[in-house]
Formats: C-alpha cells, sequence, structure tokens
C-alpha cells in the first residue's frame, strides 16, 4: 500500500507551549485512520499543519510524493486534500445549494449542469436532498455538520480530513454517517479526530493516540483497545 | 415568473423609468437625477467590495478622484478627446486599485480600513501639492468645447442625462451579471466566511484583489464621467468626506444588493436637498433621518425590501 501522508518531525509551538511534539506520522493510501487523545493532546493542532491552516515551527509534510509544508492552504486543497470543520464553519447567509456549489465549483469551474448534479449528489449522500433550498443557518446543528460533510464530499479529495465529525448527530444519523465514510474508501483516504469510541472502533482500520503533542500509540482498534497506555492516559492516571 | 426573469424585469425596468423620465422631469430635477446616477455608479463600485465581499474602505474618493483627474489633466494638458481621456481616467483607477489592494489587503478589518484612509489622504495631498497642474483645492473647468463626446454635446442636460444613465446601466448590469458568476459567488463566500472559502480551495488574497480593481475601477469611470458631465474637477472630490458618501450611500441603500446603491444616493441627496429648503440646520435633520434609518431598518432600504417581500433580490 502506498503513502499518501505523511509528517516528519512536526512541531508546534504556542509561545512556548509545545502543542504538537516532532510527529512522525504515516498514512497509507485508502484507509480509514482515526486520530484520538484526551482533550488539548494537539489533534486539531496537528491536523490544521496538515491542511495548512497553521504553519508548523519545524518539520515537513508530504502528501502525494511531494512536499507541501511551504504550500498555502487553497494549494492543498487543489492538490486533493480537505478539510471538514470541528466547530460547524458553512456560509449561514447562503443557501444550502450555494453552499455546496462553492465546494465544487472550483473543481468544475463554469459547468453549472456538473456543478449541480454534484450539488445532488454530495446532498443525497448525506441526506440532505430536502433541504437543498433552505438557507443554512436555519438548518439544525445536526443538519449542518452534515452539510459540512457534504461540502467536503462535493470536493471529490484524494484525502478527507474530519474534525469530530459525529459531534451534534443523532444515533441514526450517525449510523448513516458510518455507511457513508465506509463507502468512500479506498478512492479516499479519510483521517478522523473522533470522541465517540464507537464510532472510531468501528470505522478505524488504524487509530493514532495523540497524548501531549506526541504519538503515544498507533495499531488496529483491537490493539489499542488493550494498550494499557492508552487506557492510562484516558483515565488520567498516568 | 422564475428568480431570474424577475431580477430582469426589476432592473431593466428601473433603466426603463430612469430613461421615461429624461422626457417628463422638470429642469431642475432632471438635472438633479444625472448627478444621482453617476454618484451612484460611484457608490455600485464601492458595493463591490463592501457588499459583496466584505472589504470596508474608508478611502474611496482616492479611485473616485483618479479617474476625475486622469480624465481631466489628460484633456488640460494632453489635448485628448474625451473618449480616450475617460480611457485614462479608468485606467488610472484601475492601476490605483491593483497597487492599493496588494498593499493594503495584506491587513483585515480595522486596519485595512486605516491603510485605505491613508491612501487616500495620500492621494489628497498629491493632488494638493501638484497644484501647478492640478490647481488644488479651486480646481478647474473643463471647457464646454472639450466635453464633446462622439458629435455629443455633454454640457447639454438631456445629452448629459442619458450620458449619466448609460454609463450608470453599464455598471448596474456588470455587477448584476458579476454576482451571478463564479467569481461573484466566491467573493460572497470571502464575505460570509472567509476562512471556509480558503479551504474550499479558493485563493482568497487573488479573489479579494479583483475585488478593489473591479471596485476602484468602477469608481473611477464614475469620476471621470463626474468631471466630464458636469465640467470641472477639484480636490474636494479627493477628501475624506467623498470617501464616507458611498460608505452612507451603500449603508441606507442596502449592502450587497444591486439597486440599494441608487437608492441610498437618491435618498439621501434628496434628503439633504429638501431639508436645506427648510432650515440651516438640515444636516441635523439629514443625521436624525440616517439615524432612524439604521434603527428601523438596518438592512437598508433595499435591504429591508429583500427581508419583507422580494427574498429574491440579488
Amino acid at each position: 500500500m502506498s503513502v499518501i501522508l505523511s509528517t516528519h518531525g512536526l512541531t508546534r509551538a504556542f509561545s512556548g507551549h509545545v502543542a504538537v511534539n516532532a510527529v512522525d506520522f504515516t498514512l497509507n493510501e485508502g484507509e480509514i485512520r482515526a486520530l484520538i487523545g484526551p482533550n488539548g493532546a494537539g489533534k486539531t493542532t496537528f491536523v490544521s499543519m496538515l491542511i495548512g491552516r497553521i504553519a508548523p515551527s519545524a518539520g515537513r509534510i508530504r502528501f502525494e510524493d511531494q512536499d507541501v509544508t511551504d504550500l498555502p492552504a487553497h494549494l492543498r486543497v487543489s492538490r486533493g486534500m480537505a478539510y471538514t470543520f470541528q466547530i460547524t464553519s458553512v456560509f449561514g447567509q447562503l443557501s444550502v445549494e450555494e453552499n455546496v456549489a462553492l465546494a465544487a465549483r472550483r473543481r468544475l469551474g463554469r459547468d453549472r449542469v456538473a456543478v449541480r448534479a454534484e450539488v445532488e449528489h454530495a446532498l443525497a449522500r448525506v441526506g440532505l436532498t430536502d433541504h437543498i433550498g433552505q438557507t443554512a443557518q436555519d438548518l439544525s446543528y445536526g443538519h449542518q455538520r452534515l452539510l459540512e460533510i457534504a461540502m467536503g464530499l462535493a470536493q471529490r479529495p484524494r484525502l478527507l480530513i474530519l474534525d469530530e465529525p459525529t459531534q451534534g448527530l443523532a444515533e441514526n444519523e450517525i449510523a448513516a454517517f458510518k455507511t457513508l465514510i465506509r463507502s468512500l474508501v479506498p478512492d479516499t483516504t479519510i483521517l478522523l479526530i473522533e470522541h465517540n469510541m464507537s464510532v472510531v472502533m468501528e470505522l478505524a482500520d488504524r487509530i493514532t493516540v495523540l497524548n501531549f503533542g506526541e504519538i503515544l500509540a498507533e495499531g488496529t482498534p483491537v490493539d489499542i483497545h488493550a494498550n494499557p497506555l492508552v487506557q492510562n492516559a484516558y483515565l488520567g492516571s498516568g | 415568473m422564475t428568480e431570474t426573469q424577475k431580477i430582469l424585469v426589476l432592473h431593466v425596468g428601473l433603466i426603463a423609468l430612469l430613461f421615461a423620465l429624461n422626457f417628463i422631469l422638470p429642469a431642475y430635477h432632471h438635472g438633479n437625477l444625472a448627478r444621482v446616477m453617476v454618484l451612484a455608479t460611484y457608490a455600485i463600485g464601492y458595493n463591490v467590495m463592501l457588499g459583496y465581499t466584505g472589504l470596508l474602505s474608508l478611502g474611496h474618493a482616492m479611485f473616485f478622484a483618479a479617474g476625475m483627474y486622469g480624465m481631466a489633466l489628460s484633456i488640460r494638458h494632453l489635448g485628448f478627446a474625451p473618449a480616450p481621456a475617460l480611457l485614462v481616467g479608468i485606467a488610472s483607477g484601475a492601476g490605483l486599485a491593483l497597487v492599493v489592494g496588494l498593499l493594503a489587503l495584506r491587513t483585515a478589518g480595522v486596519a485595512f480600513m486605516i491603510v485605505t484612509l491613508m491612501f487616500a489622504q495620500t492621494v489628497y495631498l498629491t493632488i494638493l501639492l501638484a497644484g501647478r497642474w492640478t490647481r488644488g483645492d479651486e480646481g478647474f473647468v473643463i471647457q464646454q468645447h472639450e466635453r464633446v463626446l462622439w458629435g455629443i454635446d455633454l454640457s447639454d442636460p438631456s445629452s448629459r442625462y442619458l450620458a449619466a444613465l448609460t454609463l450608470f446601466a453599464i455598471c448596474l448590469f456588470a455587477t448584476l451579471n458579476l454576482i451571478r458568476r463564479p467569481l461573484g459567488r466566491v467573493f460572497v463566500a470571502i464575505r460570509e466566511n472567509e476562512e471556509r472559502a480558503r479551504l474550499l480551495g479558493y485563493n482568497v488574497f487573488r479573489a479579494k484583489l479583483f475585488s478593489v480593481v473591479i471596485s476602484g475601477t468602477i469608481s473611477a469611470a464614475a469620476g471621470a464621467s463626474y468631471g466630464l458631465l458636469f465640467g470641472y474637477a477639484g480636490a474636494t472630490f479627493a477628501t475624506v468626506q467623498y470617501s464616507i458618501f458611498p460608505l452612507l450611500w451603500v449603508l441606507l441603500g442596502g449592502t450587497g444588493t444591486i439597486i440599494g446603491p441608487f437608492l441610498g444616493a437618491l435618498f439621501m441627496f434628496y434628503l439633504i436637498d429638501l431639508s436645506s429648503g427648510v432650515t440651516n440646520a438640515y444636516m441635523l435633520i439629514a443625521g436624525v433621518a440616517l439615524v432612524v434609518l439604521v434603527m428601523f431598518a438596518p438592512q437598508g432600504i433595499a435591504g429591508e425590501l429583500r427581508r419583507r417581500i422580494w427574498s429574491w433580490l440579488p
């Protein structure tokens, strides 16, 4: 299996506090990887560096065999990365359709028919077809999360980074989400920050555990489940 | 009717109404409306940045003045005919907007407002310092024989009115078209959520630069036309006051609406005109009216129309 993304010595310090410390990380093409860890472990900082929202203090990032460390976020996105926000970040005043169309249009350009088809396709996959004409801010929180995911899908990324996607979703929506993510691989590689352990255990091929900005453990769900270090980190007795 | 048809009917209807008014308005209001249309064009330019891209500039008078002086100086000192002089004016505004955009867009928010304000002051002071050519505060008149464009005497009221209407209509439909295209949609995306737009893969800096250049170019076209139609160029048009005017017009008329700038400019022009007929303290009346409008219609006239009855208003 080939490597789609890797980091070498990736570090970020915020005025003395090291949020992410020399992380060497490898993501294989076509896998579903979960990134877990206690609050403040540096998960969001880490993926923010991957997508280019935050510049690293040190270290390199490679995506599809190219060094992308110095590329601005929009160029990483045009190379096939996509990111959905932890805090819902849709275009509140715009319609659901326009939100997804903006995600599709960068790739499809002026082809209105293709954009419209992509929008309908993405909304159908997350189950928001009936809400296409609504203003985004009028959607329920859970539906805004799904819209956020639809915007990720409409970009047809090679690597989709999801930051706590199931937060605020109802049980049946979580079940649909799991089915959806499974249907995306292996064309799309998934990197998932997630707190919901049932989602992590059922979806992930492999799990990476971050703690205090460093990789504490990495392995299959079964390995991680049995790992005493991980249990300590989560129970706070370590 | 589809939304697109409604939009067309409204905007074409407005232009048709303004055209009809050319033949029926009494001379005084006829002259006023010609002026309002040119000023509304200036506000349309301003609205591209403020209303559609969410960039608040406090220095737009520099673009208006760049257009006006680019046009007027090339007539006065280079002996240009009006048509090429207009082009020089528009190109001056576009060039200035490109330079200012490249520098000012490194900042955002309040800093952006201050940087644009400072650039505008620089342009104003430059006009004063170059008094040998610009005649500074006093300004200079563009003679009637210098204002004949393709055989049309622009000092003639009817020609002037129709020229103003043509300029206004072109800019109105150009911006209407712009915001329905992918580039305009990206402007709106940036206004709504810049970080999200960036992470959808859009080059936000470049889009904002486009917005500044389009906005500056339209403002310069208004400035150049104003000078040509009314036969005068003066440093007053580069003062802070002329940077604040389009902000007020757009806020009153409705930010992020196509007809808002016109409604705002028209409303404020007549507010000052009528209140100054009643009292010397006309700015007080204007001020109170503005406060009332901001309190009860914070989205401006067209914004309220959109909220209450015309949800499709672009």
